[in-house]
C-alpha cells in the first residue's frame, strides 16, 4: 500500500502546493527576521545604556519573552488581544508581531553581548593613536562586532524558520496544514499518504534549514579571531 | 477578569502542568543520557558510528518538533508502527534534545585541553579513569549554563505536546477558551503555569551558572 502514499505526493499540483506552503513559512520567517535584525540592534544598543531604569525594563522584557513557550505568545496575541481589545488580526499578522518580538529580544541579547565581548583596550588603543571616535566605530568597533554577530543572526533565521510551524495552530495555511488538507482530500484513495506527506515535510524543513545552518557554522569558524 | 472562573477551573491547569512536568522531565533524563552517549562517540571519533551520530544531530537540530511530531504520531502508524500519545510525545522530545545535549557536553569536552589527557595517561590512569575523574567532572561544569539553556528550551517546547492530544497547560486553555469563551481569564492562567514552571527553573539556572562559571580548572582560553 506505500505507493499509493508517493502517487499522492505528486499527484496533480499537490507537491507544488506544498512547496507554496513552505514558500509562506518562509517568508513570515524572513519577514520576522528582517524586523528582529533592526529592532534588536537597537534593543541590543538600549541594553547597554548604564541607566537602572531602561536596564530593568529590558531585563523584565528579555526575561518574560524568553520564558513564555512561542505557542503561548502565538494565543495571547491571536486570541487574547481580540478578546480583550477587539483587535481582529489574522493568523500571519499575530505571527510576524510575535515572532519579531520574539526575534527582538533574542537579537537584541545577541548584539549586546557582541558589544559588551570587544574590550575596552581597543577603545583606548585606538583614541591613543589619534583615530576619531567615529573612525573608531567605523573600522574598529562595528567590524569586530559584525563577525561575531552574522552567524549568530544567521543561527537566529533558522530557529525562526523552526519556529515558524508552531502557527499551523493558529490556522495560518502553511506547509504543514497544506499537509492536512492533502491528506484528508485522499483519504478514502490513499489511506497511508500521511507517512510520505509528513515525511516530505519533515525533509523539507531540513533542506531549509540545513543549508543556513551550515552557512552560520562557517562564518564562525572563519571569523573566529 | 472572572476569578471565580479562575477558582473553579485552576484545578484543572495544575494537572496538566504535572503533566507537562513529568513528560518533560523523562524526556530531559533520556535527552541526557542520548546527548552524552553522542558526545562521547563524537569526542573518541569511533568511526562508522560517528558518521550516524552526525546525521541524527543534524537531521533533529534543523526540523521543528512539530514536523517531528506529526511524523510520529500521523505518519508512523501507516507502516504499522503504533505509539501511544505519552510515549510519541517522550520520543519526540528525546529525538530533539539528545542532538542539543550532546552539542553541550560535546564542547565542553573538546574545550579541555588535550595535555589534561595526555598527563593523566603518563600518570598511569586508565582511559576509564581519565573520562571519570578529570575530564567529566570538568566538562560538565563548563557545559553548564548551555545545558540550563538547553533544558529551559526543551521544557517550552512541551507547550507544542496538545497536537499529539495530551491534555498539557495549552491544550486546557484552548478548551476552556472553546468552552466557556473565557479567553482573557484562560490565557492569564496559561500564563502564570508557564511562569510557575520555568521562572524557579530560570532562576536556578542564573545561580548555577554563577557558581560554576570559574570551575574549568587551567583553560583560560575557555573561561
Amino acid at each position: 500500500m506505500q505507493d499509493l502514499g508517493i502517487r499522492v505526493l505528486f499527484e496533480g499540483n499537490n507537491f507544488a502546493r506544498l512547496m507554496g506552503g513552505l514558500g509562506i513559512t518562509i517568508q513570515i520567517s524572513l519577514l520576522s527576521v528582517l524586523l528582529s535584525i533592526v529592532l534588536g540592534v537597537l534593543f541590543g544598543v538600549f541594553m547597554t545604556l548604564k541607566n537602572p531604569v531602561t536596564r530593568a525594563i529590558s531585563r523584565v522584557y528579555l526575561d518574560f519573552i524568553r520564558i513564555m513557550p512561542q505557542l503561548v505568545l502565538l494565543f495571547i496575541v491571536y486570541f487574547g488581544l481580540t478578546r480583550m481589545f477587539g483587535i481582529n488580526l489574522s493568523g500571519e499578522v499575530s505571527a510576524v508581531i510575535v515572532f519579531v518580538l520574539w526575534g527582538t529580544a533574542e537579537m537584541g541579547d545577541l548584539v549586546r553581548g557582541a558589544l559588551i565581548s570587544i574590550p575596552i583596550h581597543q577603545y583606548e588603543s585606538s583614541y591613543a593613536l589619534g583615530i576619531s571616535k567615529k573612525q573608531t566605530y567605523l573600522y574598529i568597533i562595528i567590524p569586530q562586532t559584525l563577525r561575531r554577530l552574522i552567524p549568530l543572526a544567521i543561527n537566529l533565521t533558522t530557529r525562526m524558520i523552526k519556529t515558524t510551524s508552531l502557527i499551523v495552530l493558529i490556522g495560518v495555511v502553511e506547509v504543514l496544514k497544506v499537509g492536512q488538507q492533502i491528506i484528508e482530500a485522499n483519504r478514502y484513495t490513499a489511506p497511508d499518504a500521511a507517512l510520505w506527506i509528513y515525511g516530505t515535510i519533515f525533509f523539507l524543513y531540513f533542506l531549509t534549514c540545513w543549508p543556513i545552518s551550515k552557512l552560520a557554522g562557517y562564518l564562525e569558524k572563519k571569523w573566529k579571531n | 477578569m472572572n476569578l471565580e472562573f479562575i477558582q473553579k477551573y485552576a484545578n484543572l491547569y495544575v494537572h496538566a502542568a504535572g503533566l507537562t512536568l513529568r513528560l518533560a522531565l523523562i524526556g530531559i533524563l533520556l535527552s541526557i543520557l542520548v546527548g552524552f552517549l553522542c558526545s562521547l562517540v563524537q569526542y573518541y571519533k569511533i568511526p562508522v558510528l560517528r558518521k550516524i551520530i552526525g546525521a541524527y544531530i543534524e537531521l533533529s537540530r534543523n526540523t521543528p518538533l512539530v514536523v517531528q511530531l506529526f511524523f510520529l504520531y500521523f505518519g508512523l502508524p501507516k507502516l504499522g508502527i503504533r505509539i501511544s500519545s505519552e510515549t510519541c510525545a517522550i520520543i519526540g522530545l528525546t529525538f530533539l534534545g539528545g542532538s542539543y545535549m550532546s552539542e553541550a557536553f560535546r564542547s565542553g569536552l573538546e574545550s579541555i585541553d588535550k595535555i589534561q589527557t595526555e598527563s593523566a595517561l603518563s600518570l598511569g590512569f586508565s582511559r576509564f579513569q581519565v573520562m571519570r575523574y578529570i575530564l567529566l567532572p570538568q566538562a560538565v561544569a563548563i557545559s553548564v549554563p548551555a545545558f540550563a539553556a538547553n533544558v529551559i528550551f526543551l521544557i517550552k517546547e512541551t507547550s507544542v505536546f496538545s497536537i499529539v492530544a495530551l491534555a498539557d497547560l495549552m491544550y486546557v486553555a484552548k478548551d476552556l477558551m472553546g468552552l466557556y469563551h473565557k479567553t482573557t481569564e484562560s490565557l492569564f492562567m496559561l500564563v502564570i503555569g508557564y511562569l510557575v514552571i520555568l521562572l524557579p527553573i530560570s532562576i536556578l539556572a542564573t545561580l548555577l551558572e554563577r557558581r560554576l562559571r570559574y570551575a574549568g580548572f587551567g583553560n583560560q582560553s575557555t573561561i
